[in-house]
């Protein structure tokens, strides 16, 4: 039973952790269909300027708190601007092509980036500081759950609500809405869609910094490759849980993370993406929507 | 006006003249330098690099090799066997005579049938898989390091002996150079018998957490971890084995010496055991050679300096013995005659390893790597 928990807590992370970032590319592609590529490295842009910002603070003797809010807010801050240009440069002009430009331009954007920061920092691994302190409280449950899981998992739960009411309630997310439904319509009624999609996009890149601070934390290492395999993975949960819906990036990640794990844990931990990946199949076969999608009917 | 005329025409004259002073000089002697110069395994492969062109530069200064000069001919396969295999015909229609490379196993397999197609001699400072030798596939092969299972071998012998464990849980990242030496390892504990092998398994290099894994090396019993791979993995896991409070032995191979692991695992590489090659700061060319390293980058040299050093040592010893680089003449060559080298007096047996080269056991201990006696 406990070695159950273990997996479990073990899923339960990585779960998280592929939720945090699922959030960002589902967010996206709610409103404007577009499968941001480039998501997986704005969390690797994320996780470079907070550990340049860690190091500079660490260095002025700040404590491990402040630093990792101080960290993630100017990485926050950094990934919008990166958000927003990306959309400027490399989506608006696409924005009424066949959908298959802005997919190609996307992961043009992700190899631009990735060789962008190899050049511009390196390509060796870098040591990230755990900047995510240990609970004492939760030393009985340490082997089970740490603390820097329990952080990622909170904050995935809080950002997923806050998403939801930011989209169902605030003024934007109306216009959020009506740009998702009918762009020209929402044009018509005086909607600037494009500053609405710009501010999607703010979003979802400022979601993926704070992924980036996280899981660096977490994992204490990062290197120019890191978005990639979190970029597929995330797309994964998000496509498992029903693209474009919020809290089903979450459960999305959840089940992948659930999966992987036990997987590893009582077959192979070898073959873990293969049943992954297979459940991902089995889901898209019995709800090809995912699991909390609505059949969405192609608008004639 | 004629006068400048003048001038000027006697400038494009001696212009003219430059290309066939050059191509009066004797064709240079090509050797290629392949391996990883970018990407996240560049720190095993640029030393190589570093090594072969410091010891060329010095090489030509002093008048060549055979009177000829000796061009190298760099290229870089990212440690990717898809990359490696272009690298090689590179190699071969740009006119590469031997190559000094590649660095990881899995590129230097891709690579290594074209060359053999070429008649290319091939030496390796770090490509370890057993089979590149053992298989008998590729006699254009060598190598100045000892093989992976040797490395499994001592690996096994060293957890059981000196760990005294009884219950050995193995990993591997399943790639060539990886799995090589956990197959080794378990072999050789199967073989011995002292202790048992309560799990062997695969991890995804890359992924982005190994806590379920870890989870099944605590729930097997396991009272030291083997692992076969490279540095970023092994930082992970050991990191999270210290987040998940499992406090038992890890060794791995010499892809976890070097810098990697002491930056990014930091304290938590602490006590963390790999096998690597034995200490060859004994021998007097070594510290030569490292010497002029010193002087011209004002820095230690890294990975594989010293064998990669050795295999340059040995092509161009072969060379000058055979009087070119004629395959027969050079395996000859390479094959019955003892060279100096950075890593000691060697020669090559009949399937390519070098004899004479061999590992230790090395432990971190205050954030270096010491030799465990």
């Amino acid at each position: 039973m406990s070695y159950f928990l273990e997996l479990v807590g073990s899923g339960l992370t990585r779960g998280s952790i592929y939720a945090l970032i699922a959030l960002g590319y589902t967010m996206v592609y709610g409103i404007i269909q577009l499968i941001n590529f480039a998501h997986g490295e704005i969390y690797m842009l994320g996780a470079f300027i907070a550990l340049i910002v860690a190091g500079a603070l660490t260095i002025h003797g700040f404590s491990g708190w402040a630093i990792l809010l101080l960290a993630g807010l100017v990485a926050a801050v950094y990934a919008a601007a990166y958000g927003y240009t990306l959309e400027r440069i490399a989506y608006r002009p696409l924005r009424n092509a066949p959908r298959l430009s802005p997919l190609i331009s996307a992961i043009g954007m992700s190899l631009f980036l990735q060789n962008y920061v190899m050049l511009a920092q390196t390509p060796d691994f870098l040591p990230f500081p755990a900047l995510i302190p240990e609970f004492a409280f939760m030393e009985p449950v340490a082997h089970i759950i740490g603390s820097a899981e329990v952080l990622i998992l909170a904050t995935s739960a809080v950002l997923m609500i806050a998403l939801t009411v930011l989209i169902k309630y605030s003024r934007i997310g109306k216009a959020m809405r009506a740009t998702q439904q009918d762009m020209a319509m929402a044009r018509l009624v005086g909607i600037d869609v494009d500053r609405v999609i710009s501010f999607t996009f703010v979003v979802g890149s400022v979601l993926a910094a704070i992924g980036g601070v996280l899981v660096g934390s977490y994992l204490g290492q990062i290197n120019f490759t890191i978005g990639f395999m979190a970029g597929i993975k995330a797309f994964t949960a998000a496509v498992l849980g029903g693209i474009g819906n919020i809290p089903g990036a979450v459960l999305g990640g959840l089940v992948l993370g659930l999966t992987e794990a036990l997987a590893a844990g009582y077959v192979s931990s070898a073959y873990e993406d293969v049943f992954a990946f297979g459940v991902l199949v089995l889901i898209l076969i019995l709800r090809p929507s995912g699991l909390l999608g609505r059949a969405v009917r192609e608008k004639v | 006006m004629t006068n400048r005329i003048k001038r000027w025409s006697s400038i494009a004259f001696a212009a003219l003249l430059l290309p066939s002073l050059v191509l009066a000089e004797k064709p240079p002697i090509v050797i290629g330098v392949a391996g990883s110069h970018s990407g996240d395994l560049a720190p095993y492969g640029i030393p190589t690099k570093e090594a072969a062109e410091m010891l060329t530069a010095d090489l030509n200064a002093k008048g060549g090799l055979l009177g000829r000069p000796v061009k190298l001919l760099v290229l870089d396969d990212q440690c990717k066997p898809e990359i490696a295999a272009n690298v090689a015909t590179a190699m071969v229609s740009q006119g590469a005579q031997a190559v000094i490379g590649h660095i990881c196993s899995g590129a230097t397999k891709a690579a290594l049938g074209i060359y053999k197609e070429a008649k290319i001699i091939a030496i390796s400072p770090s490509a370890t898989n057993p089979a590149l030798t053992m298989g008998g596939d590729y006699p254009n092969f060598y190598r100045t390091i000892a093989p992976d299972d040797k490395q499994g071998q001592m690996a096994a012998a060293f957890v059981t002996a000196k760990l005294a464990a009884n219950q050995v849980a193995i990993l591997h990242d399943k790639g060539d150079y990886g799995k090589g030496f956990a197959d080794a390892a378990r072999m050789a504990l199967e073989k011995d018998g002292k202790a048992k092998v309560v799990l062997f398994d695969g991890i995804t290099p890359g992924a982005m957490d190994y806590s379920a894994v870890i989870q099944k090396v605590r729930h097997a019993g396991a009272d030291a971890v083997i692992y076969g791979g490279y540095h970023p993995e092994a930082s992970k896991l050991v990191a999270q084995m210290k987040k998940k409070r499992i406090d038992i032995p890890f060794i791995g191979p010499d892809g976890l010496m070097g810098s990697g692991l002491l930056t990014i695992a930091g304290a938590n590489a602490e006590g963390v055991y790999a096998t690597g090659p034995m200490d060859v700061a004994r021998y007097p060319l070594n510290q030569q050679v490292r010497a002029a390293y010193q002087k011209k980058f004002g820095r230690e040299p890294g990975m594989f300096f010293d064998q990669g050093a050795a295999a340059w040592q040995t092509l161009v010893a072969a060379i000058q013995k055979a009087g070119g680089t004629d395959y027969a003449e050079l395996e000859r060559a390479l094959k019955g005659n003892l060279v100096e080298t950075s890593v000691g007096k060697i020669k090559f047996d009949a399937k390519g390893d070098a004899e004479g080269v061999g590992f230790a056991v090395y432990q971190v201990r205050g954030g270096k790597f010491v030799e465990v006696k």
